[in-house]
C-alpha cells in the first residue's frame, strides 16, 4: 500500500534522478545541435566519473588515467593525420600535455584524501577531457557525414568504451560518498541532504549554462553554429572549434552527473548507458532541440521511473522506455518525415 | 544461376567432406544464421536507408516463439517456424506503426530504446523463463531422423540462407525493390511516381524482421536453448556492424560481414583471455573501434572493395509495352484558381491562377525568386496552398499528396534531378511506371511478377528511347551528365503515361542538339493530347516551344500571352533586366 | 592600381558535376566589380569557392597573399566577407545578436571599438536599429538583406562579396541597397557584386564579367557591356528573326 510519505519519497527520488537526466539531456541536445552527433557514449563518461569518484574516497589513483592518456595519444595521431602536420603544437598541448598534466596532478592528489569537493573536482577533471578527445578521434573526421552515420559511429564508441571500462574498473560496482548525511524532516517528507545537493548542483549548472549561452560571445557563437553552420563560418566561427567546445561542455556535464549519481546508487562500469539513455528519452521528447522542454521531460522520466520501480520493479526499464512511444507517435502524426534531413 | 548461389550450394555440401572439423561446421552455422539477420539489414539499412538496432530483439521473438511451440507446448518444431515468423513479423508491424514515420536518426534512436525494452521484457517474463530462458528444446527432425549432428543443422541453415538470398534478390528486382531503393534519397521522386512511402518503409521493416525471425527459429533449434543475452542491444549492434562491414547495399556483403564478425569474435574469445586474463570483454572494444575506423576509412563496406560488384540487377527483356491508359475527357487538364502560399513572413505565391489545356505547352517563366518553384510544388502536390484550388482532369486535387496526384494522371520532373542512386537508368525510369504494375511483394519474391515486369521494362525502354537515352539503359543512373539525368527524369515521367506533364527546367544543362530533340519530343507529346507545363529559364527554348506563357514576379502573374506578346511586354523586360537604377 | 583580389583559373565541381571551369576574376582596390549571367551559370558557386565555403581548384590571391585552400573562417580573418544568396542569418537570434556575431572576428578588441562598429551599422541601416530586439527569422525580405549586409560589415572587411542582393526584393528596396553599396565603395570597401539584375549591376560597377555555363564569355568595362546587344540576348533570347 502506498501512503503519503512513500509517495513523497518516491517523488523525491524521481525528481533527484530526473534532475541528473535533465543535465544529460542538456548535454545531448547541445552536442547534437552543434555537431549533429547523438552522443550515445555520454553514459560511459557518467559511470567512469562515478567510479573514479568512488575510488578516490579510498585514496586510489584513478583507474581511468591510462584510458585518458591513451585517448590523448590516439587523438594526437588522428589529428596529425587529418591536418597533415599543421598546428601540431596546439594539438599536442591539448591531446598530450593536458592529459599528462591532469594525470600528474591526480597521482599527487589522490592519496591525500583531500576532501569530498576536491575528489569530486578531480574525478571530473580526469574524465571530462575524454569527451573532446573522443570528438577528435571519432567524429571530427566525419564532418559532412549524415546524422545516421555519426550515430552508428557513436554506438561504436559506446561499445568500445564499455569494453575499456571493464578493463579499467573491473566488473565490481562502487558507491561514492554522499556530499551530506543530513536528513531533514518536513512534515510527512523526509528530505535527504544528498537530494538537496543534487538539486542545488543541477540548478546551478543549468543557470551557468544559460548565462554562458545568453551572455557570452563564445556561447552565442556556439548557438550560431547550431542555428546556421554556413552563417557561422561566414562570420569567422570555426564549426570545428565549436564542436570541440560542445564536447568539452558535454564532458563536464557528464562528469558532474557522474559525481552526483555516485552516492545515490551503486554504479558499474556499464551502468552509465542506461542512465544516459534516460537522458536521451528526455532529449528526444524535446525533439533534440529545446533545452527547457528537455529538462521538464527529464523530470517526468525520473518520476515515472521511481513510481514504476515501486509498483512493477521488474518492468521498470520497459516502462521508462515506453514513455517515449506516445511522444514519438504524437510527433509522427504531427509532421511527415519525408526528406526531413540529408 | 548466379555465382553467389553456386557458392552457397557448395557451402551446404562442404561440411560433409571427410575430415572437415566439426568445430568449423559449427562456426559456419553461426555465420549462416547471422548472415540471414544481416541480409535483412541490407534491405532495411543498405537499400532503404533505415538504421535499426533492434534486429537481435526481433530475432528473439522468433527464437522464443520457437521455444514456446516446441518445448513449452510440446508441438512439432516445424510448427515453430510459422510461429516464429508470425511473432517477429507482428512485432515489426506494431513497432513500425509507431515509429516508421520518424525520420532517420529518430527511427534509429527509437530502435535503441526498443532494443533495451525487449531485452528487459525477455529477462522479466516468467513464461519466457526470465534470465535462465527456456532450455531442452527438441532438435528438428525429418521423417523421424533427428537432426542433432551439426552437419545436419548446417544443411537446414544452408537451405534457409539460400532461400533467403533468392527471396531477397527477387524482392529487390521487382517494382517493390525499386520503391525500397527510392527510400534512400529518392523519396520525393518516388512519391511523385505514386509510391506510397509509408507502405514501402513498413515492407522493408517487416521483411527484415521476418528474416530475423527465421534466424531466431534456426538459432533456437541449433542451440536447443533460448536465453535473453543473444537478443540484447549489443547483439543488435553486432548485426548492424556485419551489414555495414560487408557493405550495406550488397547482399553477398551480409555473408562476408557475418563471417568476419563471427570469426573475429571467436578468435578474440580464444585469444584475449590468454593475453589479458579472463573477464575482459575485449571483443566489444575491437568491434566498437572497428565500426568507427570502418566508417572513416571505408564507408561503403568491404564487399564493393573486394568484388568490382555491379549493383545493377538483370531485368527481364520485354517487347510489348503497356497500353496507354485512356485519356481524360476534360479539355482543361490542370486548373489553378487563386493560389496563395506564404512561408513565415514571405509571400511566395499570391493569387496565382492559370489553366493548362489538352495538347497545350504552357511556359511558366519569371526572374529568380519569382515563386516559380513554389508554384510548381503547389501544382504537383509536393506542397499545398494556404488558399485557392487545384483541379486536375476535372477532379478537385487541392491538398492531395503527390502519390494521389500521380494516380490522377500527373507526372513531373525536378529542377535538381532526383534519380535514385542505387538503380540503373532504366530501373529509374521503370520506377515511374510503379502504379501501372500490380504485383504484390509476395508475388515478387516468388517471381510470379515476371510477365508484368517485362511489360514494365518494355514501357520504360520505350520512354527512354523517346528521350534518346536507350543506349545508356544499364548504366548507373547517377553516372550520367546532369543534362542527361534531367532527360531520364522526363522518361520516368513518360513511363507513367501521364495526362499532364510538369517539367522543371528541362533544358538546363542540355547541349544545343539535345535541346532541339527535347523540343521536338515535347511538341509530339502535346500533339498526342498531353498537357505540358514547363518552368524554364532558357528563354530561347521556351519562347520557341510554348503556345502560351505565364510570367511571374514576386509571386504574382505580371503578364500572360503568346511568346510574341510577352517579348514586347515592358513589365516583363523590366522584371528581367531591371529598371536602370 | 594593384588588384585586391586576383583569382585565376577557378574550377569548381559540385557533386561530380563541374559548375565553374577555369574562371578568372579580379577586383581592384576601392572599385565595384560585377559578375552577371543567367541562372545556373555558376555565379553563386564562384563566390562560395572564392570564400572557401566549397572546395575549388585554381589560385586565389588576396592582397598578394595566396589564400587558396584556406577555410572560410580563415578568409574572414583576412578581410573577405560574403553575403550569400541564402543570407544565412541566425534566424532564432535577435538582430542585435546577429550583428554582435558579425563582429566575432574582432572579439578580442576593446568593447568601445565593437560598440562603435555596432553604432555605425545602425546608422547605415536605421531600420535595423528599430528592430534590434526582433528575431532575424521574423524580418521581411528587405530587412533580412540589410541585416545580412550589416552583419558582414561588422567584420570590417576589405572586400565585400554580394550574391544577388536584389533577389526577391521590391524595386524601391533594391534602389536603397544599391545606394548603400555605392556608399561603401566611397568609404574604401571594395565590392564584388553578383547580380541577375544586369542593368543595375552594370550601372553600378566599373568592371564586369559575364558568366555563362561556368565560363566567362565576356568581360570588360561595365559601360561597354551595357551597350552590348549580346547581353540582352542572353536574358531574353534572340529575336525570332535571328533564330534558325
Amino acid at each position: 500500500m502506498m501512503d503519503l510519505s512513500i509517495l513523497l519519497a518516491l517523488l523525491q527520488d524521481g525528481v533527484v534522478s530526473g534532475a541528473v537526466y535533465g543535465l544529460l539531456a542538456l548535454a545531448l541536445v547541445l552536442v547534437f545541435a552543434v555537431t549533429r552527433v547523438i552522443l550515445i557514449p555520454v553514459g560511459e563518461l557518467v559511470s567512469f566519473t562515478a567510479l573514479t569518484y568512488a575510488g578516490l574516497e579510498d585514496g586510489q589513483i584513478p583507474e581511468a588515467l591510462p584510458l585518458l592518456l591513451a585517448l590523448g595519444a590516439l587523438a594526437f595521431l588522428r589529428g596529425a593525420l587529418q591536418d597533415r602536420g599543421r598546428s601540431l603544437g596546439s594539438l599536442a598541448l591539448q591531446t598530450l600535455v593536458l592529459p599528462a598534466a591532469i594525470a600528474g596532478c591526480a597521482v599527487l592528489i589522490a592519496p591525500l584524501h583531500a576532501g569530498i569537493a576536491v575528489q569530486a573536482g578531480l574525478a571530473i577533471a580526469v574524465v571530462a577531457p575524454m569527451a573532446p578527445l573522443l570528438y577528435r578521434i571519432a567524429f571530427r573526421p566525419l564532418p559532412e557525414a549524415s546524422v545516421l552515420v555519426k550515430l552508428i559511429a557513436a554506438v561504436g564508441v559506446h561499445l568500445a568504451l564499455t569494453g575499456l571500462g571493464l578493463l579499467c574498473f573491473g566488473p565490481e560496482g562502487a558507491r561514492g560518498p554522499a556530499f551530506s548525511d543530513a536528513v531533514l524532516t518536513l512534515g510527512p517528507m523526509i528530505l535527504t541532504g544528498q537530494a538537496v545537493w543534487v538539486i542545488f548542483c543541477t540548478t546551478a549548472a543549468m543557470a551557468a549554462l544559460w548565462a554562458f549561452f545568453r551572455l557570452s560571445l563564445a556561447g552565442a557563437a556556439l548557438r550560431a553554429t547550431a542555428i546556421n553552420r554556413r552563417g557561422a563560418r561566414l562570420v569567422g566561427i570555426s564549426p570545428d572549434r565549436s564542436g570541440l567546445l560542445a564536447f568539452w561542455l558535454a564532458g563536464l556535464i557528464a562528469g558532474l552527473s557522474g559525481v552526483l549519481i555516485a552516492p545515490l546508487t551503486t554504479v558499474y562500469y556499464d551502468g552509465g548507458f542506461l542512465i544516459g539513455l534516460k537522458g536521451f528519452v528526455a532529449a528526444i521528447i524535446a525533439g533534440l532541440g529545446s533545452y527547457p522542454l528537455a529538462i521538464a521531460a527529464a523530470l517526468v522520466v525520473g518520476v515515472v521511473e521511481s513510481l514504476s520501480a515501486f509498483w512493477a520493479s521488474d518492468f521498470k526499464e520497459v516502462i521508462v522506455f515506453s514513455v517515449i512511444i506516445p511522444v514519438l507517435l504524437w510527433r509522427s502524426l504531427r509532421h511527415c518525415a519525408v526528406g526531413e534531413e540529408e | 544461376m548466379t555465382r553467389p548461389m553456386l557458392i552457397l550450394i557448395a557451402l551446404i555440401l562442404l561440411p560433409w567432406l571427410p575430415g572437415m572439423p566439426l568445430f568449423w561446421v559449427s562456426l559456419a552455422n553461426q555465420i549462416g544464421i547471422s548472415a540471414i539477420v544481416a541480409m535483412g539489414l541490407v534491405v532495411l539499412t543498405g537499400i532503404a536507408g533505415m538504421t535499426s538496432f533492434v534486429q537481435a530483439g526481433l530475432m528473439g521473438f522468433g527464437a522464443y516463439a520457437a521455444a514456446l511451440v516446441a518445448q513449452s507446448w510440446g508441438l512439432s518444431p516445424w510448427l515453430g517456424l510459422p510461429a516464429a515468423l508470425l511473432a517477429s513479423g507482428l512485432a515489426a508491424v506494431l513497432m513500425g506503426a509507431v515509429t516508421l514515420r520518424l525520420s532517420g536518426h529518430y527511427l534509429a534512436l527509437s530502435t535503441i530504446a526498443w532494443g533495451v525494452s525487449l531485452y528487459f521484457l525477455f529477462v522479466n517474463l516468467d513464461i519466457l523463463g526470465r534470465n535462465d530462458g527456456l532450455s531442452g528444446l527438441p532438435p528438428l527432425s525429418v521423417a523421424g531422423y533427428r537432426l542433432i549432428d551439426v552437419r545436419a543443422s548446417a544443411m537446414v541453415i544452408g537451405v534457409s540462407l539460400l532461400l533467403s538470398f533468392i527471396a531477397t534478390r527477387n524482392l529487390l528486382n521487382s517494382r517493390w525493390g525499386r520503391a525500397l531503393h527510392a527510400l534512400q534519397g529518392g523519396e520525393v521522386a518516388a512519391a511523385s511516381a505514386g509510391v506510397n512511402l509509408g507502405q514501402a518503409r513498413l515492407l522493408a521493416f517487416v521483411y527484415a524482421a521476418l528474416l530475423a525471425g527465421l534466424a531466431g527459429w534456426l538459432f533456437a533449434h541449433l542451440q536447443r536453448a533460448v536465453s535473453p543475452n543473444p537478443f540484447g542491444l549489443v547483439a543488435g549492434i553486432q548485426y548492424l556492424l556485419m551489414a555495414v562491414l560487408g557493405g550495406a547495399g550488397f547482399l553477398p556483403g551480409a555473408l562476408l560481414g557475418a563471417a568476419i564478425v563471427v570469426l573475429v569474435n571467436n578468435w578474440l574469445q580464444d585469444l584475449l583471455p590468454l593475453l589479458l586474463g579472463a573477464g575482459v570483454n575485449a571483443e566489444t572494444v575491437v568491434f566498437g573501434a572497428g565500426l568507427v575506423v570502418l566508417l572513416q576509412a571505408a564507408p561503403t563496406g568491404l564487399w564493393p572493395l573486394l568484388a568490382r560488384a555491379s549493383a545493377m540487377a538483370h531485368h527481364p527483356q520485354g517487347r510489348t509495352a503497356l497500353p496507354a491508359p485512356s485519356a481524360p475527357n476534360a479539355t482543361e487538364l490542370l486548373q489553378a484558381t487563386r493560389l496563395h502560399r506564404r512561408f513565415g513572413g514571405l509571400v511566395a505565391v499570391a493569387d496565382l491562377s492559370l489553366s493548362l489545356h489538352k495538347g497545350e505547352i504552357l511556359g511558366l517563366i519569371g526572374p529568380n525568386g519569382a515563386g516559380k518553384s513554389t508554384s510548381f510544388n503547389l501544382l504537383s502536390g509536393v506542397d499545398h496552398p494556404d488558399s485557392g484550388r487545384v483541379m486536375l482532369a476535372g477532379t478537385d486535387a487541392t491538398g492531395l499528396a503527390a502519390p494521389e496526384m500521380a494516380k490522377l494522371g500527373l507526372a513531373r520532373s525536378f529542377q535538381h534531378a532526383r534519380l535514385v542512386a542505387g538503380l540503373s537508368v532504366i530501373e529509374n525510369v521503370a520506377l515511374g511506371a510503379h502504379l501501372r504494375g500490380t504485383a504484390s511483394p509476395l508475388q515478387a519474391i516468388l517471381r510470379r511478377d515476371r510477365a508484368e515486369e517485362a511489360a514494365l521494362f518494355a514501357t520504360a525502354a520505350r520512354a527512354l528511347d523517346r528521350v534518346g537515352l536507350l543506349a545508356e539503359a544499364d548504366r548507373p543512373a547517377t553516372s550520367l551528365a546532369l543534362g542527361q539525368q534531367r532527360l531520364v527524369e522526363i522518361a520516368r515521367a513518360l513511363a507513367a503515361s501521364p495526362a499532364v506533364l510538369l517539367l522543371d527546367e528541362p533544358a538546363a544543362g542540355l547541349r544545343h542538339a539535345e535541346k532541339q530533340a527535347l523540343a521536338a519530343l515535347l511538341r509530339q507529346l502535346a500533339a498526342s493530347g498531353m498537357g505540358v507545363l514547363l518552368v524554364e529559364h532558357d528563354m530561347e527554348f521556351v519562347m520557341s516551344l510554348a503556345h502560351r506563357l505565364v510570367v511571374l514576379d514576386f509571386g504574382t502573374v505580371i503578364a500572360a500571352g503568346t511568346p510574341a506578346e510577352i517579348r514586347q511586354s515592358p513589365a516583363v523586360i523590366e522584371a528581367y533586366l531591371g529598371a536602370a537604377a | 592600381m594593384s588588384a585586391l583580389l586576383q583569382a585565376t583559373g577557378i574550377t569548381i565541381a559540385y557533386r561530380g558535376v563541374r559548375a565553374v571551369h577555369g574562371v578568372s576574376v579580379s577586383v581592384a582596390q576601392g572599385e565595384i566589380a560585377s559578375v552577371i549571367g543567367p541562372n545556373g551559370a555558376g555565379k553563386s558557386s564562384l563566390l562560395a569557392g572564392l570564400m572557401g565555403l566549397i572546395p575549388s581548384g585554381g589560385q586565389v590571391l588576396f592582397e598578394g597573399e595566396d589564400i587558396s585552400g584556406l577555410p572560410a573562417e580563415a578568409r574572414v580573418a583576412r578581410g573577405l566577407a560574403l553575403v550569400p544568396e541564402t543570407r544565412d542569418l541566425f534566424a532564432t537570434m535577435s538582430v542585435a545578436d546577429n550583428l554582435r556575431l558579425g563582429g566575432y572576428r574582432h572579439r578580442f578588441d576593446t568593447k568601445a571599438g565593437r560598440t562603435r562598429d555596432l553604432d555605425a551599422a545602425y546608422a547605415m541601416f536605421p531600420r535595423l536599429a528599430e528592430r534590434r530586439g526582433q528575431l532575424a527569422g521574423l524580418l521581411s525580405g528587405g530587412e533580412r538583406q540589410m541585416l545580412a549586409m550589416a552583419r558582414a560589415l561588422m567584420a570590417r572587411p576589405r572586400l565585400l562579396m554580394l550574391d544577388e542582393p536584389s533577389l526577391g526584393l521590391a524595386p524601391l528596396i533594391v534602389r536603397d541597397i544599391f545606394r548603400t553599396v555605392a556608399g561603401l565603395r566611397d568609404q574604401g570597401v571594395s565590392v564584388l557584386l553578383v547580380e541577375q539584375n544586369a542593368r543595375a549591376a552594370l550601372a553600378l560597377s566599373a568592371h564586369a564579367s559575364v558568366l555563362e555555363g561556368g565560363r566567362v564569355t565576356l568581360s570588360g568595362p561595365s559601360a561597354m557591356l551595357a551597350a552590348d546587344p549580346r547581353v540582352t540576348e542572353m536574358y531574353l533570347g534572340a529575336a525570332p528573326a535571328a533564330m534558325a
